[in-house]
This record gives structure tokens, C-alpha cells and sequence, in this order.
């Protein structure tokens, strides 16, 4: 390997040196510039047009959020029409004493609570996984494997079999014990565990006289902090864009997340078309903090999934 | 063996080492088995139990309903059940579009970004990621309002051009509902398997450009042997995120009726808990659909295994 890092930049240096040597090349060269354009204008124009996929629905929200409902229905989706954008957003505000941002604030705790509580609890058990030693340690983390396989709507309804029987549906804790247990963390963290936290530096440290539990919130932890924050980003994600869940578990209308009371909106919406431009512009709201949650973290979930696969 | 070095060490340090033994590691664990148990094992036992009974009604209908043991009759009913049935084959061929759909075109996309010749990489990821950071929910009620006319510049677009187009009839409504599925989940792929394919050792690829191999056949005949691992993790989770459709027909079903209330089978099940209140048959369907999930993961991960052997 070392010799190939070597050898390239020292053969094109080479190249540069004497362009004589390599004369025959230099035709091939110019031929491959041609392609070369109508290979960049294919790969970039395809690319721009699977771009254009995913961001042009976004963007019909923003422009369908400026809207009131005669415009929704009156102009063309990419014209502005009146902008009544900050009147829906009032609307939106208004609507039942600002339900709305309540259901926001719960979505931020559930989430919250899921991503910084859940995820600390999947770097423990994928820590001790990796770290540690001790009997049954294979068939329970088959265990774990066997919970990542399983699909969560299919553990839903049963959950909420058993949270009637002991009378905890329509409670937060519904929602928030559930959202503590990701086995597809543990397993992550796992991984993390083995490619970021070297075992000769717990060694030393145990040779200082730290205990285990100490030199994991010293030293593991920190060492795994990408790993956590990608863990918990997803775990946010995956706890804010739950459906079913709080769905099945929640009827008082002060729990729900946005998801759900969003779809609750949808659905007066459709005897009465004056909610369309509040679900519209709800929708939006709602997206804005992961929106800007994935463009700050950028830099922590690419590089979270970087060293997941490289491992 | 490990464990025999490890007790020996134990016995020379002493207390320093205590911490590598199962009590430790149960401190580490035990919070995670706890949730564990109340979300995932606990709920599972007792659909199982409920699964297996049935509440019925003594003599004229009156009175308290009685828990009797019914076997496996459940589980017969559902089965026997024709809209649980046409909503197994309705997943099935919503499988058979949206896999090839979805994977195909993250592998052409992640191809095509890890071209040399793509530019502005690092944007191109960030648009492809963003339909990511949208809740299935949001999706979902974008798409309903994107398919309905009057409102949808797509229909409109199409209406110009003089094609009349419903994507919510009982035809269309199906690929339509894939083609939500597709936009969430092809861009979060993509970044998947670009991640994969900046691993491949840069040596190997300019070996191939050496002897002459184009950037069209290095990507078929280097680049995607090498993501195979990483694309059968993807067709894993694949599996098991379609078979929870659930969120995208439940919000089409507020936009159309063409979508029933027993659609898909996650949708028979909360029709039959919250609807025909029937929780001993809602037991059973839960546990067919997680039984499903579990043998097509299995499935898929010896056949990647063999592969990858192979």
C-alpha cells in the first residue's frame, strides 16, 4: 500500500517532466477529452435531474405554504400568487390556543428523550458487546439481532395490548419507553466501539486504578462520540417521523406529536378545504428543525456512516 | 480461552481487573435488556397468549364476554380472511416495484456521483439526502396533494399536455404510493453506498484505467462487485422497512377509496384492533407479520452470505 501512494504522484510528476516520452499518449489524451465532455454533460445532467426529484416536492411546499386556499386552488403551484405565507403561519398559530407548537414541543421531547436518553443506553450495551467478556454474551447478542429484525409496527400493536392492560396508553411513557430500545443502535455502536475505542488504552487506564465505569464516561465514551451522535441523529429522525406508534397509543390531542396531528388536520381538511393551506403550511413547520438539525450535523452523519462502513 | 486468560489475569491484578467479569458488563446491559424486555419481548409474549384466545359471549349475547382458549383458530381466520389475503399480495407487488425501483436507482445514483467526472459532490448528497429529513407523514401528505387535481402542478403539467392521468384510481393508486416510498428512501441509500464505493482501494481503479478499462466498465465490473456487502445490508432493511407499510396508504386513505381500509396487512391489523375490535385477531395478524419479517430477513441474509461467499 505504501508503495502504490508513493508511486503515483512520483509517475505523473514524471509525465509532466518529459511529455515527450509519452507521445503516443498524448493523442489517446485529447480523444478522452472529447468523450470526456459528453461524459461530464450525461453523469452531471443525470444527477441534476435525480436532484431535481428529490427537492422539487419540498420546494411545491414552500410555495404552496404562501398561499391562501383560493390561490392554492386559483394558480399555477410555482407562481406566488398573494403572499399569505405569514398569515397561514398565524393561522397554523392559532388554531385551538397554538395546539400546533404544543404537538412541536411534544415531537422535540419524544425525539429528545429518544435520541440523548436511547442512544446512551444502545453505547452502553454495544460497549460492554465489544469490551467485555462475560457468559451468553453470543446468544444475547442474538438476542439484539433478532429485535433489529423485527419490524416496529409489528411489535406496535402489541405494545399497546399490554400498555392497555396495565393501564398506561394516552400517557407520555407510552410513547417514551419504547423509544428507549433501537437494537439496530446497540449493534451500531458495536461496530464503533471496535474501530474507535482501542483496547490498549482501557488497559492503561486500568493500570491507573480507573474502574470500568469511569474510564467508559472518560474515556470510551468521548472516543465514540461520532458514533453516538449518529446513532442519536437517526434515533431523533426515526422517533419524529413515527406514525404509528403515538398513533395507536395517544388520544388525548395535548400528546401527540406534529406527525400525528398533522394527519388529524388532513383528515378535516377533507370536508373542509379551508385546513388545506393549515396542513400545508404545518407540514413545513414541522420539517424545519430536522431540516436544520441534518444541515449542521452534516459533517456528523457522513462521517458516522463513513467509519460504520469502512469497519 | 479467552475467558480462562482473562480469569488468570484477573488473579494476578486482582480488584483493578474485577471490571472486565459479568457483573460489570451486566451494569453496562441491563438498561438496554430492561427496555428491551417492556418494548419488544413482553408485548410479543402477550400477543402470543392473546393470539391464542378468543373473547366470546355466553348464551344470547348478554352479559361479560369469557376469555376461552381457541388454539390456533385466529390464526386460521386470518388467513382464511380474503381482504387480509389480497393485502399479503398487495405488499408482494408493491415489493416486486419498489425494491428494484428504489436499490436500482440508488446504485445508479451512487455510481454516478462516485464518477470522476461528477462535480460538486458535496451538494448533489446533501439534495439527494434531504427527502430523508422529511417524516414519512409529511411525504406522504406532499405526494396525496402532488396526485390530486386542481391542486397538483404535476396533473396540470400533464392535463397541458393532453394527458389525463389519476394517480389515485384503484390502478394507479399502488405504483403511486411506491413512488413515495421510492423519494424517501432512495437518497438516504445513495449515501449508503457512495460511502461504500469512496472504501474501494483508489489503487485498484487506477490499475483498471492503466489497462484501459472505460468509467462505465470500471463501475459495472470493479466498483459494484465491491459494494455487494454493503447492498445486501440495504435489501435487508429494505425487507423489513416495506413490510411496515403502514404511514403512506393511512394518509392516502384520507385522499381516496381506493385505498381500504384493509390495504396492506399492518393496516388489516389496526382496522381489526381499533375498528371491528377483534384484539385476539389483531394478536395473531401482528405476530404472521413479524413471523413474515423474520423469515425474509433470514432468507436474505444466508442467500448474501452465500454470495459473498461465492
Amino acid at each position: 500500500m505504501s508503495t502504490s501512494t508513493v508511486s503515483r504522484p512520483h509517475s505523473s510528476a514524471a509525465a509532466k517532466q518529459n511529455p515527450s516520452r509519452n507521445g503516443g499518449r498524448t493523442n489517446r489524451g485529447a480523444s478522452k477529452r472529447a468523450g470526456g465532455f459528453a461524459s461530464k454533460l450525461t453523469v452531471n445532467g443525470l444527477l441534476i435531474i435525480g436532484s431535481a426529484y428529490m427537492v422539487v416536492p419540498v420546494l411545491w411546499l414552500v410555495f404552496a405554504s404562501t398561499k391562501n386556499a383560493a390561490d392554492l386552488y386559483g394558480t399555477s403551484a410555482y407562481a406566488l400568487g398573494n403572499f399569505s405565507l405569514f398569515e397561514n403561519i398565524a393561522n397554523v398559530a392559532n388554531q385551538d390556543g397554538g395546539l400546533f407548537f404544543r404537538w412541536l414541543g411534544n415531537s422535540v421531547m419524544y425525539a429528545g428523550v429518544g435520541a440523548v436518553l436511547g442512544s446512551l443506553i444502545s453505547v452502553m450495551a454495544g460497549y460492554a458487546f465489544d469490551k467485555f467478556q462475560f457468559r451468553w454474551k453470543d446468544s444475547l447478542f442474538g438476542f439484539v439481532l433478532v429485535g433489529v429484525l423485527i419490524p416496529n409496527t409489528a411489535t406496535v400493536l402489541p405494545m399497546y395490548l399490554l400498555a392497555s392492560v396495565v393501564g398506561m396508553t394516552n400517557t407520555v411513557w407510552a410513547i417514551l419507553i419504547p423509544v428507549l430500545c433501537n437494537p439496530f443502535g446497540v449493534y451500531l455502536a458495536r461496530v464503533y466501539s471496535a474501530s474507535y475505542v482501542p483496547a490498549e488504552t482501557l488497559e492503561a487506564a486500568r493500570m491507573d486504578g480507573a474502574g470500568p465505569i469511569r474510564s467508559f464516561f472518560s474515556l470510551g465514551l468521548p472516543m465514540m462520540m461520532p458514533g453516538y451522535i449518529t446513532i442519536a441523529l437517526f434515533q431523533f429522525v426515526g422517533v419524529w417521523n413515527n406514525f404509528m406508534l403515538p398513533l395507536v397509543m395517544l388520544q388525548d390531542q395535548q400528546l401527540l406529536p406534529v406527525s400525528v396531528g398533522i394527519s388529524i388536520w388532513q383528515g378535516y381538511s377533507v370536508p373542509q378545504p379551508e385546513f388545506t393551506p393549515m396542513v400545508i403550511t404545518g407540514s413545513l413547520l414541522s420539517i424545519l428543525p430536522l431540516l436544520v438539525a441534518f444541515i449542521m450535523l452534516q459533517r456528523f452523519w457522513k462521517s458516522g456512516l463513513t467509519a460504520g462502513s469502512v469497519k | 480461552m479467552a475467558i480462562q486468560a482473562l480469569t488468570t489475569t484477573v488473579r494476578r491484578r486482582g480488584r483493578a481487573l474485577a471490571g472486565t467479569g459479568g457483573r460489570t458488563a451486566a451494569l453496562f446491559l441491563v438498561p438496554f435488556f430492561a427496555v428491551f424486555a417492556i418494548a419488544m419481548i413482553a408485548p410479543v409474549i402477550y400477543s402470543l397468549v392473546l393470539s391464542f384466545h378468543s373473547q366470546q359471549k355466553s348464551g344470547l349475547g348478554f352479559g361479560e364476554a369469557k376469555t376461552v382458549f381457541v388454539g390456533l383458530e385466529n390464526y386460521v381466520q386470518v388467513f382464511q380472511s380474503e381482504t387480509f389475503m389480497e393485502g399479503i399480495g398487495r405488499l408482494g407487488l408493491y415489493c416486486l416495484i419498489y425494491i428494484p425501483c428504489m436499490v436500482g436507482g440508488a446504485v445508479v445514483f451512487a455510481l454516478l456521483l462516485d464518477a470522476s467526472v461528477a462535480k460538486a459532490r458535496k451538494l448533489f448528497q446533501l439534495l439527494v439526502f434531504l427527502p430523508h429529513a422529511v417524516p414519512g407523514v409529511i411525504a406522504a401528505l406532499i405526494w396525496a396533494y402532488l396526485y390530486t387535481p386542481g391542486i397538483s402542478p404535476l396533473v396540470q403539467a400533464l392535463q397541458g399536455g393532453g394527458i389525463q392521468i389519476n394517480f389515485l384510481d384503484a390502478h394507479l393508486v399502488l405504483p403511486s404510493i411506491v413512488n413515495i416510498g421510492v423519494w424517501e428512501w432512495t437518497g438516504y441509500n445513495v449515501i449508503i453506498l457512495f460511502t461504500a464505493l469512496q472504501a474501494v482501494p483508489r489503487e485498484i481503479l487506477e490499475a483498471a484505467r492503466v489497462d484501459g478499462a472505460g468509467e462505465i466498465r470500471a463501475a459495472v465490473s470493479i466498483k459494484f462487485p465491491l459494494i455487494l456487502p454493503a447492498l445486501s445490508v440495504i435489501m435487508l432493511f429494505t425487507i423489513i422497512g416495506t413490510l411496515q407499510l403502514f404511514t403512506e396508504p393511512n394518509i392516502i386513505s384520507k385522499a381516496t377509496a381506493s385505498v381500504t381500509s384493509t390495504w396492506v396487512p399492518n393496516l388489516w391489523a389496526y382496522d381489526a384492533a381499533f375498528i371491528r375490535h377483534n384484539l385476539n385477531q389483531a394478536a395473531a395478524a401482528s405476530i404472521i407479520i413479524a413471523g413474515l419479517a423474520a423469515i425474509l430477513s433470514l432468507a436474505v441474509t444466508r442467500l448474501s452470505s452465500r454470495m459473498n461467499k461465492a
